[in-house]
Protein backbone atom coordinates (compact mmCIF):
# COMPACT_ATOMS: atom_id res chain seq x y z
CA UNK A 1 0.00 0.00 0.00
CA UNK A 2 2.81 2.31 0.97
CA UNK A 3 4.63 1.60 -2.26
CA UNK A 4 1.50 2.19 -4.25
CA UNK A 5 1.02 5.56 -2.60
CA UNK A 6 4.64 6.46 -3.23
CA UNK A 7 4.24 5.47 -6.86
CA UNK A 8 1.09 7.55 -7.24
CA UNK A 9 2.76 10.56 -5.68
CA UNK A 10 5.80 10.24 -7.91
CA UNK A 11 3.59 9.88 -11.02
CA UNK A 12 1.69 12.95 -9.86
CA UNK A 13 4.88 14.95 -9.43
CA UNK A 14 6.15 13.73 -12.80
CA UNK A 15 2.95 14.85 -14.53
CA UNK A 16 2.95 18.18 -12.73
CA UNK A 17 6.54 18.80 -13.76
CA UNK A 18 5.61 18.18 -17.42
CA UNK A 19 2.57 20.38 -17.25
CA UNK A 20 4.57 23.09 -15.52
CA UNK A 21 7.14 23.08 -18.27
CA UNK A 22 4.52 23.13 -20.98
CA UNK A 23 2.79 25.86 -19.05
CA UNK A 24 5.94 27.93 -18.97
CA UNK A 25 6.35 27.70 -22.76
CA UNK A 26 2.79 28.77 -23.20
CA UNK A 27 3.23 31.74 -20.87
CA UNK A 28 6.52 32.82 -22.30
CA UNK A 29 6.54 36.16 -20.53
CA UNK A 30 6.82 34.36 -17.19
CA UNK A 31 9.59 32.00 -18.31
CA UNK A 32 13.06 33.12 -17.16
CA UNK A 33 14.58 32.57 -20.62
CA UNK A 34 11.65 32.99 -22.95
CA UNK A 35 10.53 36.29 -21.52
CA UNK A 36 13.44 37.68 -23.56
CA UNK A 37 14.03 34.94 -26.16
CA UNK A 38 10.50 34.93 -27.52
CA UNK A 39 10.38 38.70 -27.99
CA UNK A 40 11.71 41.12 -30.58
CA UNK A 41 13.25 43.23 -27.80
CA UNK A 42 14.27 42.77 -24.20
CA UNK A 43 14.81 44.99 -21.17
CA UNK A 44 17.26 44.82 -18.31
CA UNK A 45 18.63 46.98 -15.53
CA UNK A 46 22.13 48.21 -16.27
CA UNK A 47 23.84 48.17 -12.90
CA UNK A 48 26.81 50.20 -14.20
CA UNK A 49 24.82 53.16 -15.51
CA UNK A 50 21.88 52.45 -13.23
CA UNK A 51 19.53 52.74 -16.19
CA UNK A 52 16.66 50.59 -17.51
CA UNK A 53 17.85 49.44 -20.95
CA UNK A 54 15.77 48.16 -23.86
CA UNK A 55 17.48 46.41 -26.73
CA UNK A 56 16.66 44.46 -29.87
CA UNK A 57 16.96 40.69 -29.66
CA UNK A 58 19.22 38.98 -32.19
CA UNK A 59 16.61 37.56 -34.62
CA UNK A 60 18.39 34.18 -34.73
CA UNK A 61 17.91 33.87 -30.96
CA UNK A 62 14.16 34.47 -31.00
CA UNK A 63 12.27 31.24 -30.39
CA UNK A 64 8.86 30.32 -31.73
CA UNK A 65 7.11 29.37 -28.49
CA UNK A 66 4.00 28.11 -30.28
CA UNK A 67 6.06 25.66 -32.35
CA UNK A 68 8.02 24.69 -29.22
CA UNK A 69 4.90 23.47 -27.44
CA UNK A 70 4.25 20.96 -30.25
CA UNK A 71 7.89 19.96 -30.79
CA UNK A 72 9.29 16.55 -29.87
CA UNK A 73 11.33 18.07 -27.03
CA UNK A 74 8.50 20.07 -25.52
CA UNK A 75 8.82 18.42 -22.10
CA UNK A 76 12.36 19.71 -21.64
CA UNK A 77 13.24 23.02 -20.13
CA UNK A 78 15.96 25.25 -21.62
CA UNK A 79 18.51 24.44 -18.93
CA UNK A 80 18.08 20.70 -19.45
CA UNK A 81 20.36 21.18 -22.47
CA UNK A 82 21.83 24.66 -22.01
CA UNK A 83 23.99 25.57 -19.04
CA UNK A 84 22.14 26.72 -15.93
CA UNK A 85 24.60 29.62 -15.83
CA UNK A 86 22.52 31.23 -18.54
CA UNK A 87 20.27 32.18 -15.63
CA UNK A 88 22.25 35.39 -15.17
CA UNK A 89 22.39 38.37 -17.50
CA UNK A 90 24.60 39.47 -19.23
CA UNK A 91 25.36 35.85 -20.11
CA UNK A 92 28.99 34.90 -19.61
CA UNK A 93 30.94 34.97 -22.86
CA UNK A 94 32.60 31.59 -22.34
CA UNK A 95 29.20 29.88 -22.20
CA UNK A 96 29.20 30.11 -25.98
CA UNK A 97 32.15 27.73 -26.12
CA UNK A 98 30.41 25.09 -24.06
CA UNK A 99 29.72 22.00 -26.14
CA UNK A 100 26.02 21.19 -26.41
CA UNK A 101 24.68 17.67 -26.50
CA UNK A 102 24.36 16.20 -29.97
CA UNK A 103 21.34 14.15 -30.98
CA UNK A 104 23.28 10.91 -30.67
CA UNK A 105 24.29 11.74 -27.09
CA UNK A 106 20.72 11.07 -26.06
CA UNK A 107 19.26 9.07 -28.92
CA UNK A 108 22.23 6.89 -29.82
CA UNK A 109 22.47 3.34 -28.50
CA UNK A 110 19.12 3.56 -26.76
CA UNK A 111 16.70 0.68 -27.33
CA UNK A 112 13.68 2.95 -26.93
CA UNK A 113 14.80 4.99 -29.94
CA UNK A 114 15.91 1.97 -31.98
CA UNK A 115 13.09 2.29 -34.50
CA UNK A 116 14.39 5.72 -35.55
CA UNK A 117 17.75 4.15 -36.48
CA UNK A 118 19.79 7.15 -35.34
CA UNK A 119 23.12 5.35 -35.83
CA UNK A 120 22.31 4.44 -39.41
CA UNK A 121 21.14 7.98 -40.08
CA UNK A 122 24.49 9.18 -38.76
CA UNK A 123 26.35 6.78 -41.06
CA UNK A 124 24.33 7.93 -44.06
CA UNK A 125 24.77 11.58 -43.13
CA UNK A 126 28.56 11.19 -42.97
CA UNK A 127 28.46 10.30 -46.70
CA UNK A 128 26.34 13.31 -47.58
CA UNK A 129 27.40 16.49 -49.32
CA UNK A 130 26.45 18.42 -46.18
CA UNK A 131 29.01 16.62 -44.04
CA UNK A 132 31.67 16.88 -46.73
CA UNK A 133 31.16 20.64 -47.02
CA UNK A 134 30.95 21.56 -43.34
CA UNK A 135 32.15 18.58 -41.34
CA UNK A 136 31.03 18.27 -37.74
CA UNK A 137 29.82 21.87 -37.83
CA UNK A 138 26.90 20.58 -39.84
CA UNK A 139 24.89 19.32 -36.90
CA UNK A 140 21.52 17.60 -37.08
CA UNK A 141 19.96 20.82 -35.87
CA UNK A 142 20.89 22.61 -39.09
CA UNK A 143 17.83 20.89 -40.57
CA UNK A 144 15.97 19.50 -37.54
CA UNK A 145 15.45 22.36 -35.14
CA UNK A 146 15.86 20.85 -31.71
CA UNK A 147 13.44 23.43 -30.32
CA UNK A 148 10.51 22.89 -32.63
CA UNK A 149 11.05 19.67 -34.60
CA UNK A 150 8.04 17.44 -35.20
CA UNK A 151 8.34 13.92 -36.65
CA UNK A 152 5.76 14.79 -39.30
CA UNK A 153 6.57 11.91 -41.64
CA UNK A 154 5.67 9.48 -38.86
CA UNK A 155 2.79 11.28 -37.24
CA UNK A 156 0.93 13.00 -40.07
CA UNK A 157 -1.37 11.14 -42.42
CA UNK A 158 -1.40 13.97 -44.91
CA UNK A 159 1.21 13.59 -47.63
CA UNK A 160 1.05 17.26 -48.56
CA UNK A 161 1.79 18.31 -44.97
CA UNK A 162 4.75 15.93 -44.79
CA UNK A 163 6.09 17.20 -48.11
CA UNK A 164 5.69 20.81 -47.03
CA UNK A 165 7.36 20.25 -43.65
CA UNK A 166 10.23 18.33 -45.19
CA UNK A 167 10.85 20.84 -47.96
CA UNK A 168 10.82 23.76 -45.55
CA UNK A 169 13.79 22.17 -43.77
CA UNK A 170 15.78 22.33 -47.02
CA UNK A 171 14.52 25.76 -47.97
CA UNK A 172 15.39 27.26 -44.60
CA UNK A 173 18.98 27.38 -45.89
CA UNK A 174 18.71 26.81 -49.64
CA UNK A 175 16.37 29.75 -49.94
CA UNK A 176 18.26 31.90 -47.43
CA UNK A 177 21.32 33.73 -48.64
CA UNK A 178 23.03 34.16 -45.25
CA UNK A 179 22.50 30.67 -43.92
CA UNK A 180 23.47 29.09 -47.22
CA UNK A 181 26.66 31.09 -47.50
CA UNK A 182 27.64 30.24 -43.93
CA UNK A 183 27.93 26.57 -44.87
CA UNK A 184 28.93 26.63 -48.53
CA UNK A 185 30.98 29.83 -48.67
CA UNK A 186 29.21 31.02 -51.82
CA UNK A 187 25.83 32.43 -52.85
CA UNK A 188 22.85 30.11 -53.03
CA UNK A 189 21.75 29.11 -56.54
CA UNK A 190 18.29 30.29 -57.56
CA UNK A 191 16.08 27.25 -57.05
CA UNK A 192 13.40 28.17 -59.58
CA UNK A 193 16.00 28.69 -62.28
CA UNK A 194 18.01 25.54 -61.72
CA UNK A 195 14.81 23.48 -61.68
CA UNK A 196 13.56 25.10 -64.88
CA UNK A 197 13.90 21.82 -66.78
CA UNK A 198 11.31 20.20 -64.52
CA UNK A 199 7.82 20.25 -66.05
CA UNK A 200 5.07 21.58 -63.74
CA UNK A 201 7.72 22.78 -61.33
CA UNK A 202 5.37 24.28 -58.77
CA UNK A 203 3.27 21.15 -58.62
CA UNK A 204 6.32 18.97 -58.17
CA UNK A 205 7.54 21.19 -55.33
CA UNK A 206 4.20 20.90 -53.56
CA UNK A 207 3.83 17.16 -53.94
CA UNK A 208 7.34 15.76 -53.92
CA UNK A 209 10.00 16.15 -51.27
CA UNK A 210 13.36 17.57 -52.34
CA UNK A 211 15.03 14.50 -50.82
CA UNK A 212 13.15 12.25 -53.23
CA UNK A 213 15.53 13.26 -56.02
CA UNK A 214 18.47 14.60 -53.99
CA UNK A 215 19.26 11.57 -51.84
CA UNK A 216 20.36 8.02 -52.29
CA UNK A 217 17.08 6.31 -51.42
CA UNK A 218 17.56 3.29 -49.20
CA UNK A 219 14.65 0.93 -48.94
CA UNK A 220 15.31 0.02 -45.32
CA UNK A 221 15.58 3.56 -44.00
CA UNK A 222 12.54 5.79 -43.80
CA UNK A 223 14.32 8.99 -44.70
CA UNK A 224 17.62 8.82 -46.46
CA UNK A 225 20.21 11.23 -45.08
CA UNK A 226 22.81 10.79 -47.78
CA UNK A 227 22.17 14.08 -49.58
CA UNK A 228 23.86 13.83 -52.97
CA UNK A 229 25.89 16.48 -54.76
CA UNK A 230 23.78 18.27 -57.34
CA UNK A 231 25.39 16.45 -60.28
CA UNK A 232 24.03 13.19 -58.94
CA UNK A 233 20.47 14.43 -58.40
CA UNK A 234 17.75 12.56 -60.22
CA UNK A 235 16.70 14.00 -63.56
CA UNK A 236 14.86 11.11 -65.15
CA UNK A 237 11.07 11.36 -65.29
CA UNK A 238 10.64 7.61 -65.52
CA UNK A 239 12.33 7.02 -62.20
CA UNK A 240 9.11 8.21 -60.60
CA UNK A 241 6.64 7.99 -63.46
CA UNK A 242 6.82 4.27 -63.90
CA UNK A 243 5.31 1.07 -62.65
CA UNK A 244 8.33 0.54 -60.46
CA UNK A 245 8.44 4.06 -59.13
CA UNK A 246 11.30 5.21 -56.99
CA UNK A 247 8.74 6.97 -54.81
CA UNK A 248 7.42 3.62 -53.69
CA UNK A 249 10.64 3.10 -51.79
CA UNK A 250 10.26 6.23 -49.72
CA UNK A 251 7.51 8.30 -48.17
CA UNK A 252 4.73 6.84 -50.27
CA UNK A 253 5.61 3.31 -49.33
CA UNK A 254 5.45 4.12 -45.63
CA UNK A 255 2.23 6.04 -46.06
CA UNK A 256 0.74 3.15 -47.95
CA UNK A 257 1.82 0.57 -45.38
CA UNK A 258 0.57 2.70 -42.52
CA UNK A 259 -2.81 3.23 -44.16
CA UNK A 260 -3.13 -0.40 -45.16
CA UNK A 261 -2.77 -1.43 -41.56
CA UNK A 262 -5.50 1.04 -40.61
CA UNK A 263 -8.05 0.65 -43.36
CA UNK A 264 -7.53 -2.63 -45.16
CA UNK A 265 -6.24 -3.34 -48.64
CA UNK A 266 -8.99 -2.34 -51.05
CA UNK A 267 -9.52 1.08 -49.60
CA UNK A 268 -5.80 1.79 -49.70
CA UNK A 269 -5.57 0.88 -53.35
CA UNK A 270 -8.41 3.23 -54.22
CA UNK A 271 -7.71 6.01 -51.76
CA UNK A 272 -4.00 6.15 -52.40
CA UNK A 273 -2.95 9.76 -52.25
CA UNK A 274 0.33 9.06 -53.88
CA UNK A 275 -1.10 8.79 -57.35
CA UNK A 276 1.40 9.66 -59.99
CA UNK A 277 0.98 9.52 -63.69
CA UNK A 278 2.41 6.46 -65.32
CA UNK A 279 2.36 4.02 -62.50
CA UNK A 280 -0.27 1.34 -62.36
CA UNK A 281 -1.37 2.31 -58.88
CA UNK A 282 -4.64 0.49 -59.20
CA UNK A 283 -3.92 -3.18 -59.98
CA UNK A 284 -7.61 -4.11 -59.82
CA UNK A 285 -8.48 -1.75 -62.65
CA UNK A 286 -5.45 -2.89 -64.61
CA UNK A 287 -6.56 -6.51 -64.37
CA UNK A 288 -10.16 -5.61 -65.26
CA UNK A 289 -9.01 -3.68 -68.31
CA UNK A 290 -6.88 -6.57 -69.55
CA UNK A 291 -9.82 -8.99 -69.13
CA UNK A 292 -12.26 -6.68 -70.97
CA UNK A 293 -9.73 -6.15 -73.76
CA UNK A 294 -9.15 -9.89 -74.21
CA UNK A 295 -12.89 -10.66 -74.14
CA UNK A 296 -13.42 -8.06 -76.87
CA UNK A 297 -10.75 -9.65 -79.02
CA UNK A 298 -12.12 -13.16 -78.42
CA UNK A 299 -15.63 -11.96 -79.36
CA UNK A 300 -14.34 -10.40 -82.57
CA UNK A 301 -12.32 -13.47 -83.52
CA UNK A 302 -15.31 -15.80 -82.96
CA UNK A 303 -17.59 -13.49 -84.96
CA UNK A 304 -15.06 -13.24 -87.79
CA UNK A 305 -14.73 -17.01 -87.97
CA UNK A 306 -18.49 -17.34 -88.37
CA UNK A 307 -18.50 -14.60 -91.00
CA UNK A 308 -15.81 -16.38 -92.99
CA UNK A 309 -17.56 -19.73 -92.66
CA UNK A 310 -20.93 -18.26 -93.64
CA UNK A 311 -19.32 -15.96 -96.21
CA UNK A 312 -20.97 -12.87 -94.78
CA UNK B 1 -33.99 -0.39 -103.06
CA UNK B 2 -31.62 -1.22 -105.87
CA UNK B 3 -28.23 -2.69 -105.14
CA UNK B 4 -26.41 0.23 -106.71
CA UNK B 5 -28.29 2.99 -104.93
CA UNK B 6 -25.98 5.53 -103.37
CA UNK B 7 -26.78 7.87 -100.53
CA UNK B 8 -24.63 10.90 -99.70
CA UNK B 9 -24.36 10.04 -96.05
CA UNK B 10 -21.36 11.86 -94.67
CA UNK B 11 -21.16 15.60 -95.45
CA UNK B 12 -17.73 17.19 -95.76
CA UNK B 13 -17.71 18.81 -92.29
CA UNK B 14 -18.55 15.49 -90.73
CA UNK B 15 -15.76 13.72 -92.58
CA UNK B 16 -13.27 16.41 -91.57
CA UNK B 17 -14.35 16.09 -87.95
CA UNK B 18 -14.24 12.31 -88.16
CA UNK B 19 -10.72 12.44 -89.64
CA UNK B 20 -9.33 14.74 -86.94
CA UNK B 21 -11.15 12.81 -84.26
CA UNK B 22 -9.89 9.44 -85.51
CA UNK B 23 -6.25 10.53 -85.76
CA UNK B 24 -6.49 12.35 -82.42
CA UNK B 25 -8.12 9.47 -80.57
CA UNK B 26 -5.66 6.92 -81.97
CA UNK B 27 -2.74 9.15 -80.92
CA UNK B 28 -4.30 9.60 -77.48
CA UNK B 29 -4.77 5.87 -77.02
CA UNK B 30 -1.20 5.03 -77.91
CA UNK B 31 0.37 7.86 -75.94
CA UNK B 32 -2.05 7.17 -73.08
CA UNK B 33 -1.06 3.52 -72.88
CA UNK B 34 2.57 4.58 -73.06
CA UNK B 35 2.11 6.99 -70.14
CA UNK B 36 0.38 4.31 -68.10
CA UNK B 37 3.39 2.05 -68.48
CA UNK B 38 6.11 4.53 -69.27
CA UNK B 39 9.00 2.31 -68.31
CA UNK B 40 8.44 0.10 -71.34
CA UNK B 41 8.06 2.92 -73.82
CA UNK B 42 10.75 5.18 -72.40
CA UNK B 43 13.35 3.45 -74.53
CA UNK B 44 11.55 4.55 -77.72
CA UNK B 45 10.23 8.04 -76.93
CA UNK B 46 10.86 10.02 -73.76
CA UNK B 47 8.08 10.38 -71.22
CA UNK B 48 7.92 14.18 -71.46
CA UNK B 49 7.62 14.04 -75.26
CA UNK B 50 4.80 11.50 -74.97
CA UNK B 51 3.05 13.78 -72.47
CA UNK B 52 3.34 16.72 -74.86
CA UNK B 53 1.98 14.70 -77.78
CA UNK B 54 -0.89 13.49 -75.60
CA UNK B 55 -1.70 17.07 -74.54
CA UNK B 56 -1.65 18.34 -78.13
CA UNK B 57 -3.77 15.44 -79.44
CA UNK B 58 -6.18 16.02 -76.55
CA UNK B 59 -6.54 19.67 -77.54
CA UNK B 60 -7.17 18.68 -81.18
CA UNK B 61 -9.87 16.20 -80.15
CA UNK B 62 -11.46 18.78 -77.83
CA UNK B 63 -11.61 21.39 -80.59
CA UNK B 64 -12.91 18.88 -83.12
CA UNK B 65 -15.54 17.80 -80.60
CA UNK B 66 -16.97 21.30 -80.81
CA UNK B 67 -17.25 20.94 -84.60
CA UNK B 68 -19.16 17.72 -84.03
CA UNK B 69 -21.33 19.16 -81.27
CA UNK B 70 -22.23 22.35 -83.13
CA UNK B 71 -22.54 20.47 -86.44
CA UNK B 72 -25.15 18.20 -84.93
CA UNK B 73 -27.13 21.20 -83.74
CA UNK B 74 -27.04 23.32 -86.88
CA UNK B 75 -27.24 20.59 -89.54
CA UNK B 76 -29.83 17.82 -89.96
CA UNK B 77 -27.21 15.26 -88.89
CA UNK B 78 -28.32 15.62 -85.25
CA UNK B 79 -31.66 13.96 -85.94
CA UNK B 80 -29.99 10.56 -86.36
CA UNK B 81 -29.18 10.60 -82.66
CA UNK B 82 -32.73 11.03 -81.42
CA UNK B 83 -34.12 8.04 -79.53
CA UNK B 84 -37.83 7.34 -79.44
CA UNK B 85 -39.30 5.71 -76.33
CA UNK B 86 -41.08 3.20 -78.54
CA UNK B 87 -39.12 -0.08 -78.44
CA UNK B 88 -36.46 1.53 -76.26
CA UNK B 89 -34.90 -1.82 -75.36
CA UNK B 90 -36.52 -4.12 -77.91
CA UNK B 91 -34.97 -2.46 -80.94
CA UNK B 92 -31.29 -2.59 -79.88
CA UNK B 93 -31.76 -6.15 -78.60
CA UNK B 94 -33.19 -7.13 -81.98
CA UNK B 95 -30.12 -5.63 -83.66
CA UNK B 96 -27.78 -7.43 -81.25
CA UNK B 97 -29.51 -10.75 -81.97
CA UNK B 98 -29.08 -10.04 -85.67
CA UNK B 99 -25.31 -9.52 -85.27
CA UNK B 100 -24.86 -12.55 -83.05
CA UNK B 101 -27.17 -15.03 -84.73
CA UNK B 102 -29.47 -13.66 -87.43
CA UNK B 103 -26.87 -12.60 -89.95
CA UNK B 104 -25.52 -16.13 -90.09
CA UNK B 105 -29.01 -17.62 -90.52
CA UNK B 106 -30.21 -15.70 -93.52
CA UNK B 107 -32.05 -13.05 -91.49
CA UNK B 108 -32.33 -9.66 -93.18
CA UNK B 109 -30.95 -6.65 -91.34
CA UNK B 110 -33.85 -5.60 -89.08
CA UNK B 111 -33.07 -1.89 -89.43
CA UNK B 112 -31.66 -1.35 -92.92
CA UNK B 113 -29.85 1.90 -93.41
CA UNK B 114 -31.70 4.58 -95.35
CA UNK B 115 -31.70 8.34 -95.66
CA UNK B 116 -34.03 8.45 -92.69
CA UNK B 117 -32.04 6.00 -90.60
CA UNK B 118 -28.29 6.38 -90.66
CA UNK B 119 -27.61 4.27 -87.58
CA UNK B 120 -29.23 1.07 -86.46
CA UNK B 121 -30.67 1.29 -82.91
CA UNK B 122 -27.76 -0.47 -81.21
CA UNK B 123 -25.26 1.70 -83.06
CA UNK B 124 -27.25 4.82 -82.15
CA UNK B 125 -27.22 3.97 -78.43
CA UNK B 126 -23.51 3.26 -78.39
CA UNK B 127 -22.69 6.43 -80.34
CA UNK B 128 -24.73 8.48 -77.87
CA UNK B 129 -22.99 6.89 -74.89
CA UNK B 130 -19.55 7.40 -76.42
CA UNK B 131 -19.99 10.84 -77.98
CA UNK B 132 -22.25 12.48 -75.41
CA UNK B 133 -21.02 10.82 -72.24
CA UNK B 134 -17.58 9.18 -72.46
CA UNK B 135 -15.87 11.77 -74.69
CA UNK B 136 -17.15 14.79 -72.68
CA UNK B 137 -15.98 13.11 -69.45
CA UNK B 138 -12.56 12.45 -70.97
CA UNK B 139 -12.34 16.04 -72.18
CA UNK B 140 -13.36 17.56 -68.84
CA UNK B 141 -11.08 15.30 -66.78
CA UNK B 142 -8.29 15.84 -69.30
CA UNK B 143 -8.53 19.62 -68.94
CA UNK B 144 -8.62 19.17 -65.16
CA UNK B 145 -5.43 17.11 -65.25
CA UNK B 146 -3.76 19.77 -67.36
CA UNK B 147 -4.62 22.31 -64.65
CA UNK B 148 -4.56 20.15 -61.52
CA UNK B 149 -4.86 23.16 -59.23
CA UNK B 150 -8.56 23.40 -60.18
CA UNK B 151 -9.24 19.87 -58.91
CA UNK B 152 -10.66 19.67 -55.40
CA UNK B 153 -8.16 18.17 -52.96
CA UNK B 154 -10.34 15.45 -51.54
CA UNK B 155 -13.41 13.61 -52.71
CA UNK B 156 -14.55 11.88 -49.52
CA UNK B 157 -11.30 10.15 -48.53
CA UNK B 158 -9.97 9.93 -52.06
CA UNK B 159 -7.43 12.26 -53.55
CA UNK B 160 -9.12 14.46 -56.15
CA UNK B 161 -6.31 14.07 -58.65
CA UNK B 162 -6.41 10.30 -58.22
CA UNK B 163 -10.16 10.10 -58.86
CA UNK B 164 -9.87 12.41 -61.87
CA UNK B 165 -7.01 10.41 -63.31
CA UNK B 166 -8.79 7.09 -62.78
CA UNK B 167 -11.94 8.47 -64.41
CA UNK B 168 -9.87 9.82 -67.29
CA UNK B 169 -8.05 6.57 -67.97
CA UNK B 170 -11.15 4.40 -67.40
CA UNK B 171 -13.14 6.44 -69.92
CA UNK B 172 -10.15 6.47 -72.26
CA UNK B 173 -10.03 2.69 -71.98
CA UNK B 174 -13.77 2.46 -72.68
CA UNK B 175 -13.31 4.59 -75.81
CA UNK B 176 -10.42 2.33 -76.90
CA UNK B 177 -12.69 -0.73 -76.63
CA UNK B 178 -15.35 1.19 -78.56
CA UNK B 179 -12.80 1.95 -81.28
CA UNK B 180 -11.88 -1.71 -81.69
CA UNK B 181 -15.55 -2.74 -81.98
CA UNK B 182 -16.31 0.31 -84.17
CA UNK B 183 -13.60 -0.70 -86.64
CA UNK B 184 -14.72 -4.31 -86.63
CA UNK B 185 -18.42 -3.55 -87.12
CA UNK B 186 -17.45 -1.16 -89.92
CA UNK B 187 -16.05 -4.15 -91.75
CA UNK B 188 -19.55 -5.67 -91.87
CA UNK B 189 -20.81 -4.28 -95.16
CA UNK B 190 -21.17 -5.22 -98.76
CA UNK B 191 -17.47 -5.85 -98.70
CA UNK B 192 -15.22 -5.45 -95.66
CA UNK B 193 -13.77 -2.14 -96.90
CA UNK B 194 -17.05 -0.66 -98.11
CA UNK B 195 -17.80 1.41 -95.03
CA UNK B 196 -14.22 2.64 -94.81
CA UNK B 197 -14.51 4.01 -98.35
CA UNK B 198 -17.79 5.71 -97.43
CA UNK B 199 -16.36 7.70 -94.55
CA UNK B 200 -13.69 9.03 -96.91
CA UNK B 201 -15.77 9.85 -100.01
CA UNK B 202 -19.05 10.48 -98.22
CA UNK B 203 -21.18 8.11 -100.33
CA UNK B 204 -22.81 5.11 -98.80
CA UNK B 205 -23.74 2.18 -100.99
CA UNK B 206 -27.05 0.89 -99.82
CA UNK B 207 -27.62 -2.80 -100.08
Amino acid sequence: MKYRLALLVSIFIYCISFSLNAQSYQNAEHHPCLKCHSQQSYSFHNSVTNLEMKRLMNPYYILDTVAMTSGVHKQFDCTDCHSSEYGTYPHQANLKLEPLSTCLDCHGGDASFAKYQFERIDEEFKKSVHYKAYGDNFTCTKCHSQHTYRATARTSDNVLEIVDYSNKMCLSCHNDMKKYKLVSGHDNPKLVQIHEWLPNQELHFQHVRCIECHTEVVDSLMVSHDILPKEKALRKCVECHSANSRLKASLYKYQNLQKRSEKGDLNTVLANESYIIGSHQSPILKLASIIIFLLTLVGIVIHSVFRILKKK
Amino acid sequence: MSATEKIYFYPLWLRIWHGFNALGIITLIFTGISMQSSIESAQIVGFNIIVNIHNIAGTVVTLSYFIYFIGNIVTPNGKYYIIKPQGFLKKPIKQAIYYAWGMFHGMKAPFPISEKRKFNPLQKYIYIIVMYMAVPVVIVTGIALLFPEIIIDKIYTFSGVFVTAILHSAMGFFISIFLIIHLYIASIGKSPIDNFKSIINGWHQAH
